[in-house]
């Protein structure tokens, strides 16, 4: 007791002449901000995370919030957050838990990229009138064609492996139902299928209200190899083994018991209300020979009709591990940037562990390029991409597609809050308590999803024709068409890319 | 009907589990793979009932994701036998590798010889599928680490004491653990406790004891008694004292 | 920019030089004055099984000892000379042209079918990006290169062009945005056997760039048009595809038009596709490609730049201007514009 409270993080207040006392506030938050008292609504500010319902409910736009509205006295080093966490870690001795993605004030490198555009030399395209295409395979391509040379005609010999159609380069990334609502999640299901794409299922099984959608998800197994079996790896258009993620590498997951309801445990297979332990590795893969066994186990489970993803968190010497995975049959590599979203990680992981996910990109790019072997894996890219113009730098980089994950929450209600691992949210995503899951309307929700997804789509195609591509092709490992604005050398050296002016 | 035999020498195992795949759909219910050597991913992912005898030693992942059939195995098994394997059995005449039964959900894991490190690793049980890994001699350390539910029963045949080697239960959130004799305390991991086997638990076991002597003709009685450790999870909620908020 | 023309005789009945210097002259007005070049196959019947290997030489003292010592290391030189030239006004004379006529040593190249070929592109990649005032711009077999900075007409006569007698010449003219006066950037460009002049630009450069060089190509021209000499190197020699399916994989049909096709089609086409997508070529371009065997000539796939193809009997045209074809021969018998991203093929028939 003796440390005191620390300072609020968020004030509320209630402009009186504006509430009519309409109780929305009330109702809404499931933090508890609000209560009434004899007829008056009463705030405690303290119980408060910013997730804006009450304000998006207020048919008045009587509800202000403020953000940390007691000062502290100014210090470059000692931050106030630097001073709170040491106070609660004082108080309770134990790691702290934190949600979303890394809070840390790193650069951003997407934001000191820039694209071409054409002028003179070249016309650009106008994707409105020419034709644009977007269509993207994710698998193996062949190194070369076989055929044979028969009387003039040639008569094909290559065998393509099994690839992803998508129409547009936009994934989902995985998100399991557990961590996330089942109207969440049918909501992204209905949206990938509208829009000629996929969603990952995260590690936690599928749900049967997802089966109707099953040829749009990429089905993830994971270190707990919750909910895995031959159905379920059946049921997906891909797998995806996840090695690592981006929030929280070399780190596994917990899914609390409390957020482990009835049709969370029947879906992950597990008892109701035990914590889902997923290891920090799979124990059953210990060095890269282990992961082909779990590629090539998975594929021969499923007769090799299925393209195999590897999903790994960009770390340090991200390159040579992906240039492992693509010698290990898997179709795809999965690089997850530090910035990555998730519903729940030590604090001290997400802000600290993992590279950005551009430079990543380009070193993978980079390396399987230099060996040759570009063809033998497409390259996914998640971990922070927030809008079209990050996706079409991705790709520029070297990307095949890209996995959103936060993007489409945000599109479902989200605000960014980041306490997800508390099970309580307000928008009817992160939680399994029925009355606020319903807050989702899958309908309503899938279309906003699927909204953006296509709004991206057709910035896509503009800065595309801008830059005179009428292919997505032609885009990828473009870097001719990306000049870095700000960056130092060294950063230049590893994308690849010359500076502004240059 | 009479058994598909099959010559595996020199098969990769892609051809082989094709003609095992084929043959149980078509509803052969004995299949016999003779000179099998290193062949990986037998009988991975198959359904069905069928009964697949295996004379050589399969390789790493054999049964794994496995949905009905039994596997009978004169011979040594290599890595993770039963990995994710959903239901069946497998009857391994031998010993097997590390890993042996990770993250398996549903059926039983039989094992006459040894197993290596880590065995029944992340096994984990839901509604009517409980996986069962017996063992007749020891195991190596980290017997039944993060184990979520299911049995694992170790015999210790010719072995004092049964197990020397630490990690046991580590992670423990589900299950239980069996151990023929006493098991030192210092041999517990993180999460695990030591309980009294007695008379309940005896009758609750005296099936999986019987089924696995009867598999490899021995004689059951000299183990129908209460001289077994118990090892259960302290809490079903390891790691939920671990954290604070932000 | 620029203005291409091109000719075949299907006979291999040789022609001289003079009437495509006056086609291309008479596209000046696409030019700029500050890059012209010609190539011709046929035109060395005494070496036809050399390499000759044409280099611009800053000077004859250090590069051109470091690159007669590499290629003897590497084979035998059975002839070398300076390329006769004769002074212009209008053309100032940046580099000594040198042809070398050089047979590889086979047994010195390990892991490859095609050990002559390979070594000398081998040669030319490592020359161009570490011998400095060298520049390898013509390496095929009994054909040669003659480019330089100037007016079509200037470059023409500088090397007398009339000179030599060919089956197969291209001709391009330059209207330079990035390479202004440097005559390594001047076209046609070639590589072994393959020789190419481009109008236009390739947006997707950066793509086929790192595409070529993950298989062993070196781009040290700095400019786009070299990676369609390795794109057709690599596609057609190296992978064996005939010149129509290089052609179709660079600028193949829509995924709509695909998708639309008989199966056999739709397989083929689609697995041409994902396996050469890196190749596939964007922006604005009409290209005609030549080897010994022929030449081919295609545009973009929306069509952005001018093809126009003639034929009279044994000889086929193709250019960026119907006028230069009619300058070249005023008989021609058919003219025709080929379709977006449609391969216009000239084979030699003996």
């Amino acid at each position: 007791m003796s440390l005191g409270s620390v300072p609020l993080k968020y004030k509320i207040s209630i402009d009186r002449d504006q509430c009519m006392k309409c109780m929305r506030c009330v109702d809404n938050c499931s933090y508890g901000v609000y209560r009434i008292e004899n007829d008056k609504i009463l705030i405690d500010s303290r119980k408060c995370t910013a997730c804006h319902r009450c304000i998006s409910m207020c048919p008045r736009d009587a509800i202000n919030l403020q953000e940390k509205p007691v000062d502290y006295r100014s210090h470059p080093l000692w931050t106030a957050e630097a001073r709170e966490d040491v106070i609660n870690q004082a108080r309770t001795g134990k790691i702290i838990l934190s949600g979303m993605g890394n809070a840390r004030d790193y650069p951003i490198i997407f934001d000191r990229l820039v694209l071409d555009a054409c002028q003179v030399t070249n016309p650009s395209i106008d994707p409105l009138r020419e034709p644009m295409e977007l269509r993207t395979y994710l698998g193996k391509k062949p190194a070369k064609l076989e055929f044979t040379k028969n009387n003039g005609d040639i008569d094909l010999k290559t065998k393509l492996a099994p690839n992803l159609k998508l129409d547009t380069p936009i994934m989902i990334g995985h998100m399991s139902y557990g961590a996330i609502s089942l109207n969440a999640q049918l909501s992204l299901a209905k949206a990938v299928a509208k829009t000629g794409t996929f969603m990952g299922t995260g590690e936690g099984g599928m749900h049967e209200s997802i089966y109707p959608y099953q040829d749009h998800t990429i089905v993830q197994i994971a270190s707990g190899r919750f909910g895995v079996d031959i159905d379920y790896l059946e049921r997906g258009a891909a797998i995806e083994i996840k090695v690592g993620q981006g929030a929280k590498p070399g780190i596994g997951g917990h899914l609390p018991g409390e957020k482990v309801c009835a049709d969370v445990s029947c879906t992950r297979m597990i008892p109701l209300g035990s914590d889902a332990i997923s290891p920090a590795p799979h124990h059953d893969i210990y060095s890269i020979e282990d992961l082909a066994q779990l590629v090539r186990s998975l594929k021969e489970a499923t007769e090799w009709k299925k393209p195999v993803f590897v999903k790994i968190a960009a770390v340090h010497n991200v390159a040579a591990i992906a240039a492992g995975i693509a010698r290990s049959d898997a179709d795809a590599v999965v690089i997850d940037g530090f910035k990555g979203g998730t519903g729940a990680a030590p604090k001290v992981f997400r802000d600290n562990v993992g590279i950005p996910i551009e430079a990543a990109i380009a070193a993978v790019d980079e390396k399987l390029n230099e060996q040759g072997i570009r063809n033998k894996v497409s390259l996914i890219a998640s971990g922070g991409i927030r809008n079209s113009a990050d996706i079409t730098k991705s790709i520029a980089l070297g990307a095949d597609a890209v996995y959103i994950g936060t993007a489409s929450l945000i599109a479902l209600g989200c605000r960014v809050c980041g306490n997800c691992y508390r099970g309580l949210c307000p928008w009817g995503i992160a939680t399994q308590k029925q009355e606020l899951v319903d807050r989702i309307d899958p309908e309503v929700g899938s279309e906003n999803v699927a909204n953006l997804i296509n709004a991206w789509t057709l910035e896509i195609s503009e800065l595309m024709g801008a830059a005179g591509l009428n292919s997505i092709e032609s885009l990828r490992g473009n870097r001719e068409r990306l000049r870095g604005y700000m960056l130092d050398q060294g950063l230049l050296d590893v994308l690849k890319i010359e500076s502004v002016g240059a | 009907m009479e058994p598909l035999v099959i010559d595996a020498k020199g098969m990769h195992y892609t051809p082989l589990n094709k003609l095992i795949r084929e043959a149980v759909a078509s509803g052969v219910k004995e299949i016999v793979l003779n000179n099998v050597l290193g062949q990986r991913f037998i009988g991975n992912g198959v359904r069905g009932d069928a009964k697949i005898t295996i004379n050589g030693v399969p390789g790493g992942d054999l049964g794994m994701f496995m949905s009905g059939p039994e596997c009978e195995i004169f011979g040594n098994a290599e890595h993770a036998p039963g990995n994710t394997m959903d239901y069946g059995s497998l009857i391994i005449h031998g010993s097997a590798g590390d890993a042996v039964a990770h993250s398996m959900r549903g059926g039983k894991v039989f094992v006459e010889g040894n197993i290596g490190y880590r065995g029944g690793i992340h096994m984990k049980e839901y509604d009517g599928k409980r996986p069962i890994l017996v063992v007749g001699g020891t195991s190596h350390a980290f017997l039944g680490e993060y184990m979520a539910g299911g049995l694992i029963l170790v015999f210790g045949i010719g072995q004092e004491p049964t197990i020397q080697d630490r990690g046991i239960g580590s992670g423990i959130h589900g299950g239980e653990i069996i151990i023929r004799g006493d098991v030192n305390e210092k041999l517990l991991g993180v999460g695990a406790k030591k309980v009294k086997f007695n008379e309940d638990d005896l009758e609750r076991l005296t099936p999986v004891i019987k089924d696995f002597c009867e598999r490899f003709g021995i004689d059951s009685s000299q183990f129908l008694d209460t001289n077994y450790s118990k090892i259960i999870p302290a809490s079903s909620r390891p790691f939920a004292g671990k954290y604070t908020w932000e | 920019m620029c203005g291409i023309i091109g000719v075949i005789d299907r006979t291999m009945s040789r022609m001289d030089g003079s009437s495509i210097k006056e086609a291309l002259s008479l596209m000046d007005e696409r030019g700029s004055g500050e890059g012209a070049g010609y190539v011709a196959y046929g035109i060395y019947p005494d070496y036809a099984d050399c390499y000759a290997i044409h280099v611009f030489f800053d000077n004859l003292l250090e590069p051109k000892t470091m690159v007669d010592k590499i290629l003897q290391t590497w084979g035998r030189v059975v002839h070398q000379e300076e390329i006769p030239t004769y002074e212009q006004p209008g053309l100032k004379k940046e580099h000594i042209p040198w042809r070398y006529f050089f047979k590889p040593y086979t047994d010195l190249m390990v892991g490859t079918t095609n050990p002559d070929d390979d070594n000398v592109k081998r040669l030319v990649m490592s020359i161009n990006s570490t011998v400095e005032g060298a520049l390898i711009f013509s390496s095929g077999k009994n054909l040669g290169v003659f480019k330089a900075s100037g007016w079509p007409e200037d470059v023409a006569n500088f090397y007398r062009i009339e000179d030599y007698k060919g089956y197969i010449w291209l001709a391009h003219n330059r209207y330079p945005t990035n390479t202004s006066g440097w005559w390594g950037g001047a076209h046609p460009f070639n590589l072994l056997d393959w020789s190419v002049v481009h109008n236009g630009e390739i947006t997707s450069y950066g793509t086929n760039r790192r595409y070529v060089e993950s298989n062993g190509y070196d781009c040290t021209m700095f400019t786009d048009t070299e990676v369609v000499a390795y794109l057709f190197d690599l596609l057609g020699r190296k992978h064996g595809l005939p010149s129509e399916t290089v052609v179709t994989a660079l600028a193949p049909p829509f995924w709509d038009e695909i998708d639309e096709m008989p199966e056999k089609q739709e397989e083929f086409l689609r697995t041409l596709r994902l396996t050469y997508g890196p190749a596939l070529m964007n922006g604005p371009f009409a290209i005609v490609v030549a080897t010994k065997d022929g030449i081919v000539g295609f545009t973009d796939r929306i069509k952005l730049r001018p093809l126009i193809v003639g034929e009279n009997g044994s000889r086929l045209y193709i250019s960026s201007e119907e006028a230069a074809i009619r300058t070249m021969d005023p008989e021609v018998k058919t003219i025709y514009m080929p379709r977006a991203g449609e391969p216009v093929i000239g084979r030699v028939t003996i």
